[in-house]
């Protein structure tokens, strides 16, 4: 089947194939003639899944787990070691320079941190404007009205005020707002979303995650949406994947994810979730240790050692990841039982 | 001091900072008290006041900023009278503090142990070492953390960890009051929940009382006994965790428990999305400083402050919807006794 002829029908906008992010450790001349190896952070450590045209597709897990690389590997900012990236049919790591650039039009980020993205020095209209004059330089008499408009379109009103104010005078969830005007003025149809409300207090927050749900209809956009706090993606994804030290743990929709998980990990993750509700405690109690090393990561499945239905095998075998209902997949070797 | 006395009890404080647009009140004119024993959360968003009325319970306040009126009383004393000697053993023996990053609080070259000992040394000089080594291992024991991690340096120690050594620090002096702001808040969150059980379990068996500053409202429905909410530098309600979260009275903690995420699918309700932002505190809107984004705002709210009203036994609350005033046309609620 050649994918390019009908790459506006591909039912996955995404294809993410067996993934691999090795970073190497620095260590000095001596040590590693000593060492006589080399070692690396497993990152992402072969990970494959897919996001379908139009949905949000959500990535979470602990510090660690490889979820901002595997996003930064997806809009090609960083090479795989292994693994292939395929966007909407075309394989990321067979494009030069120049045909990346131009598909990366279709791509754009929303970072955690908007006054980190916003250059202190700039208007915000220059700054949301930079990504037109950049891709579509041969409009540059539409990118005025562009801009007005989609300052409106994110809620920044009135559009003429805003552009020319500085990111230090207005306030965290305005920013956090051009950042998302930003990504979308050049109409991309893939948005990588990393933490993109993490830093926004409660009160501005559901605002930020209400427009970020209305212009994904409205622009059709599809979101890889990246999070370590899965109330929040609650509200935002139709589809999950749990990751654990560069490894997927559990993927599937959300909602059969978040009421019948299929991973122990991921059953502990729901289970440590706060519920702001003093009736409904949690009684149960949480599994020690933290995210191992991904230098040396555990043997067999990563998460034995945590792992309260752990058994010998699981120390010497990694689990693939199974599917065990329709669309709901779990890399574990006992997850039958909760079936 | 018998134990019926609040551990501590905060009148009136007020902290001051002086800015370019003129002083600012970071936290202004907040009263409550600390119940021996008790985990009172204190809840808001950032620039509330909540990490700046942390640090003056330590008096950790520095220039630009001072604690311009009121008091704390600590076992009935006010601690803002305290001399440097006294001041130096209230910290640490009385109160002791764990933030956010346990890593700018532990000193890099000092392994755990040495921390730990430093710190019973410093507050009392005639302890017998070997006294000291026994309460260390008992602490550890308590806290799970494996003697061979004594010989650690914090580097080499994982973020649950170092909280646990913070913790450690203020129970091996037997202090009787931990504040704790933000102390989960980096950390991972089945790592989060183990500290939290942790918290508890502390506060069962040492009788310690923790004043848990959070933004994380779900946290505090999660471990606290009382609740107190923090909006623009003003406390605006205080009461049980079951009474905040059932019957929150203030519109500003009403729409704060309706924004919040939760994971219960079956959950359909929509958040609530509240209108505008906190305000500059150089600038306080006046009256009542959540006017401007109240639903229920009355023509007086933008007048007059509202005081701190005991609108149900142990609820208070600072809002006009609860109290009369000559100038008030509308009606003044009951709250639900």
């Amino acid at each position: 089947m050649k994918t390019q002829l009908f790459s506006k029908e591909t039912e996955n906008l995404v294809e993410i194939q067996d993934l691999k992010k090795w970073f190497p450790v620095q260590k000095s001349f001596l040590d590693q003639l000593l060492a006589g190896r080399k070692d690396f952070v497993r990152a992402v450590d072969g990970v494959s899944f897919n996001i379908r045209r139009g949905e949000a597709f959500g990535l979470a897990g602990e510090s660690g787990s490889g979820k901002t690389t595997i996003g930064r590997l997806a809009i090609g900012l960083e090479t795989p070691t292994e693994g292939k990236v395929i966007f909407d049919g075309i394989d990321l790591g067979r494009q030069n320079e120049g045909e990346l650039r131009r598909l990366r039009r279709r791509m754009q980020v929303i970072f955690q941190d908007p006054m980190a993205s916003l250059n202190p020095r700039m208007t915000l209209g220059d700054s949301v404007v930079q990504g037109l004059k950049i891709h579509y330089p041969e409009a540059a008499e539409k990118h005025r009205d562009t801009l007005l408009e989609i300052f409106e379109r994110v809620g920044l009103t009135p559009a003429r005020y805003f552009i020319n104010k500085y990111p230090h005078q207005i306030s965290g969830g305005q920013r956090q707002r051009v950042v998302i005007a930003r990504a979308l003025i050049t109409r991309p149809e893939l948005v990588l979303a990393d933490e993109p409300i993490a830093m926004a207090d409660v009160s501005v927050r559901a605002l930020l995650l209400d427009l970020m749900v209305q212009l994904k209809q409205e622009f059709n956009l599809t979101y890889l949406f990246i999070t370590h706090d899965l109330a929040t993606a609650k509200y935002i994804c139709d589809r999950i994947g749990i990751l654990y030290l560069g490894r997927m743990a559990e993927i599937g929709d959300l909602k059969e994810v978040y009421s019948r998980p299929l991973h122990p990990y991921t059953q502990a993750l729901l289970t440590a979730v706060p519920v702001p509700d003093p009736h409904k405690r949690r009684t149960k109690s949480m599994p020690a240790g933290e995210i191992p090393n991904p230098i040396n990561p555990p043997s067999g499945c990563r998460f034995h050692p945590r792992c309260p239905i752990a058994q010998a095998v699981c120390a010497q075998q990694e689990p693939e990841l199974r599917e065990l209902r329709p669309g709901h997949q779990a890399a574990c070797h006992f997850a039958e039982q909760f079936l | 001091m018998n134990d019926t006395t609040p551990l501590v009890q905060i009148r009136d404080l007020t902290v001051t900072y002086k800015t370019r647009l003129g002083p600012t009140s970071a936290v202004d004119k907040v009263s409550f008290d600390i119940r021996r024993g008790e985990i009172l959360g204190l809840v808001g968003e950032s620039g509330c006041g909540k990490s700046t009325l942390g640090k003056a319970l330590l008096r950790m306040i520095t220039p630009p900023g001072r604690i311009s009126a009121g008091q704390i009383l600590f076992n009935g004393e006010d601690i803002l009278t305290f001399d440097e000697k006294r001041l130096r053993d209230y910290r640490g023996r009385q109160a002791s503090m764990i933030f956010q990053d346990p890593m700018t609080s532990l000193n890099p070259v000092q392994t755990v142990e040495q921390h730990l000992v430093e710190a019973v040394e410093v507050h009392e000089g005639q302890t017998q070492s070997a006294d000291i080594v026994r309460r260390i291992k008992t602490l550890m024991e308590r806290l799970g953390i494996m003697q061979s991690r004594l010989a650690s340096y914090p580097h080499q120690l994982s973020g649950g960890m170092r909280q646990r050594v913070m913790i450690s620090l203020g129970l091996v002096l037997n202090a009787g009051l931990i504040i704790a702001d933000e102390a989960t808040t980096s950390l991972d969150v089945i790592v989060e929940a183990k500290l939290v059980d942790q918290l508890r379990e502390i506060r069962d068996e040492y009788g310690v009382s923790i004043l848990a500053i959070t933004h994380n409202i779900a946290l505090v429905a999660e471990m606290a006994d009382r609740v107190a909410v923090m909006y623009a530098g003003n406390l605006v309600e205080l009461g049980e965790v079951n009474r905040i979260f059932d019957w929150p009275l203030h519109p500003y903690t009403q729409g704060l428990l309706a924004s919040v995420p939760t994971i219960e699918i079956h959950e359909r309700k929509e958040l609530f999305k509240m209108p505008g932002e906190p305000p500059n505190l150089a600038r306080p809107p006046a009256g009542c400083r959540f006017h401007p984004r109240c639903p229920a705002a009355m023509s007086i709210c933008s007048r007059h402050r509202p005081g701190l009203q005991e609108a149900a036994p142990g609820h208070w609350v600072h809002c006009w919807l609860y109290q009369d005033h000559p100038e008030k046309e509308e009606k003044t609620l009951k709250a639900a006794a």
